[in-house]
């Protein structure tokens, strides 16, 4: 199947989950920045979780699907219309052939993500189709999309064919399915989140003000942030006394704190390693809060326990099971 | 050796707390054994200066539920590293750079020559004349953090970085050298610029330069730089 890009939106981009294992490279991880939201898509198209989709930046893309398929939009709710059908976030929606998927203003979160049954089929790239704007590689020819682009859809699964059939259009409209996955597994967005973080490296060097500034306090968003990394902008903080540290690893959600600026959150395409003081590290689970913030939007931070980080993630990830499972026993083999 | 998590999906394996060769060594040692012998639950693992950081997925982790992930991994790492050998190493790769000096690839190498009191060819001379070691790759895809630049062309960084330093191009950063594998912006001493790609997404191994590796730099003059067959 083809998709017929009408217009390419503000920064849209082909992404999965990233690329493993080239981190030693120098190569980052990338993929999508609302990992969740992408990984939800995919469940309730019937794709593997891995599979690619678009990420939509705050102004969305027109779609053309030249063939009649299932897709669904993740992420942000950005307003989007299937031949002028308003389609809710979180559901899989049958479109019939030549439909055009449109967006609107977002009215909460900036980033959407759309999973169509088969996947965005672009050439894998060290074991990824994610698109790496920097070093402009992956995705669709290293870059965002634009008018005029045109991408293949990978072979659908039998599970993708039979939620297709399930939907049921009879009148060849775009018809959305009457259920979804259950609303605790959708991240709480909110334009001033409170944002789970673990003690980082460095956080007992903050001086005692900073410390209770950086949970006491709320921080904003620069305009200077991207999808290598959130700036904050707010009280300073500054550490007991200054460290010279060697590079090393950094993960998804540290927590830096360069000298003589705010605190940055590393996010999807984050450099492999740093060398600032880490001061936390954002907990995996709330990292989607933070992935769809907008710059001018405001966080706060609360520390848990590791062990809190790791039992929150364990539920969620048990919890993305079951709705597999049950997304698999409601369209059993042979109803198609 | 110790162990401290990196958020809630990594662990940071602390090894030394100096950039030396015998911490060098060591980190390559745990890196192979990670590589020979994955423990279940590893995703990506990321060698430095003198730590590896470890990342995995915790829900990957086997074990009884009744410790967290982040002691299990801990435990399987342990385990895994209880076998380190050092003679997992192989022998150190040679790889020669070469390296077109001054004029318009190298735009600050007099600036470098007149802060040392040397002639822009002493600085070629002993800038070429070391032996590098590739202490980590990392920061941007193939970047190699090389030690062993002669202290008597150390260069602080330029008080003003440049918006975009052209891929390949030969700078020298504080007590570092090294070769900007993509355009980038950068504040280092620009002193000359080498034909070879450094990180070429098409090849096998997109980057030139991985960590262990011995390095030279070899000058060559402009005609013999336009010349340099492309691909290589």
């Amino acid at each position: 199947m083809t998709l017929r890009l009408v217009t390419g939106g503000l920064q849209t981009t082909v992404q999965d989950l990233g690329r493993m294992g080239q981190q030693r490279r120098g190569i980052p991880v990338g993929g999508a920045m609302d990992r969740i939201a992408l990984r939800i898509g995919n469940e309730l198209v019937g794709n593997d979780e891995h599979s690619a989709g678009l990420e939509a930046s705050l102004i969305g893309p027109s779609v053309v699907f030249e063939r009649a398929t299932v897709v669904a939009i993740t992420g942000a709710d950005m307003g989007a219309t299937i031949d002028d059908v308003p389609i809710p976030v979180w559901y899989p929606v049958w479109a019939p052939a030549g439909a055009m998927l449109r967006f609107g203003r977002p009215r909460i979160g900036c980033r959407a993500y759309l999973a169509v049954a088969g996947g965005i089929d672009v050439p894998v790239v060290f074991g990824s189709r994610s698109t790496y704007l920097r070093a402009h590689f992956g995705g669709y020819e290293g870059r965002s999309l634009q008018a005029g682009d045109s991408l293949q859809t990978g072979r659908q699964s039998a599970l993708s064919e039979r939620i297709g059939h399930a939907i049921g259009s009879v009148n060849s409209r775009p018809t959305v399915a009457r259920w979804s996955i259950g609303v605790s597994l959708r991240p709480a967005y909110s334009a001033e989140p409170t944002v789970r973080v673990i003690s980082g490296a460095h956080t007992s060097l903050l001086t005692a003000p900073s410390r209770s500034k950086l949970t006491g306090s709320a921080f904003r968003v620069s305009s200077s942030s991207d999808r290598m990394g959130y700036r904050l902008e707010g009280e300073e903080l500054t550490l007991r006394n200054s460290v010279e540290l060697m590079s090393e690893g950094v993960a998804f959600g540290t927590v830096q704190l360069p000298p003589g600026g705010g605190p940055i959150v590393l996010m999807a395409d984050r450099q492999t390693t740093g060398g600032y003081p880490r001061i936390g590290e954002v907990a995996r689970v709330d990292l989607p809060l933070i992935a769809q913030l907008k710059p001018a939007d405001r966080l706060r931070f609360r520390f848990i326990s590791l062990d809190e980080a790791q039992r929150l993630y364990l539920d969620r990830e048990y919890e993305l099971a079951q709705a597999r499972a049950a997304i698999s026993l409601r369209h059993p083999q042979g109803t198609s | 050796m110790h162990f401290n998590p990196l958020g809630d999906h990594a662990i940071t394996i602390s090894i030394g707390d100096s950039i030396d060769e015998a911490t060098h060594r060591l980190v390559r040692a745990v890196s192979a054994s990670l590589d020979a012998r994955p423990p279940c639950g590893l995703i990506d693992q990321v060698p430095a200066f003198a730590s590896v950081v470890v990342h995995y997925d915790p829900a990957k982790v086997p074990g009884k539920a009744t410790t967290s992930p982040y002691d299990r991994m801990v435990a399987l790492i342990e385990h895994t590293l209880s076998e380190t050998r050092a003679e997992i190493l192989g022998p150190a790769r040679l790889v020669e750079i070469p390296v077109c000096y001054g004029g318009a690839f190298g735009p600050d190498l007099d600036d470098v020559a007149q802060q040392h009191r040397l002639e822009p060819s002493e600085v070629v001379r002993i800038h070429s004349s070391g032996e590098y070691l590739v202490y980590m790759v990392g920061f941007m895809p193939g970047f190699a953090y090389l030690g062993g630049l002669p202290g008597r062309i150390a260069t602080p960084r330029r008080s003003a970085p440049r918006t975009a330093v052209p891929a390949g191009t030969v700078g020298i950063g504080g007590q570092q050298t090294g070769v900007y594998p993509i355009e980038s912006p950068g504040g280092w001493n620009l002193i000359g610029r080498t034909p070879l790609r450094i990180f070429e997404i098409s090849r096998d191994e997109p980057t030139l330069l991985v960590t262990g590796d011995r390095v030279r730099f070899r000058p060559i003059t402009l005609t013999e730089y336009q010349s340099w067959p492309s691909g290589s």
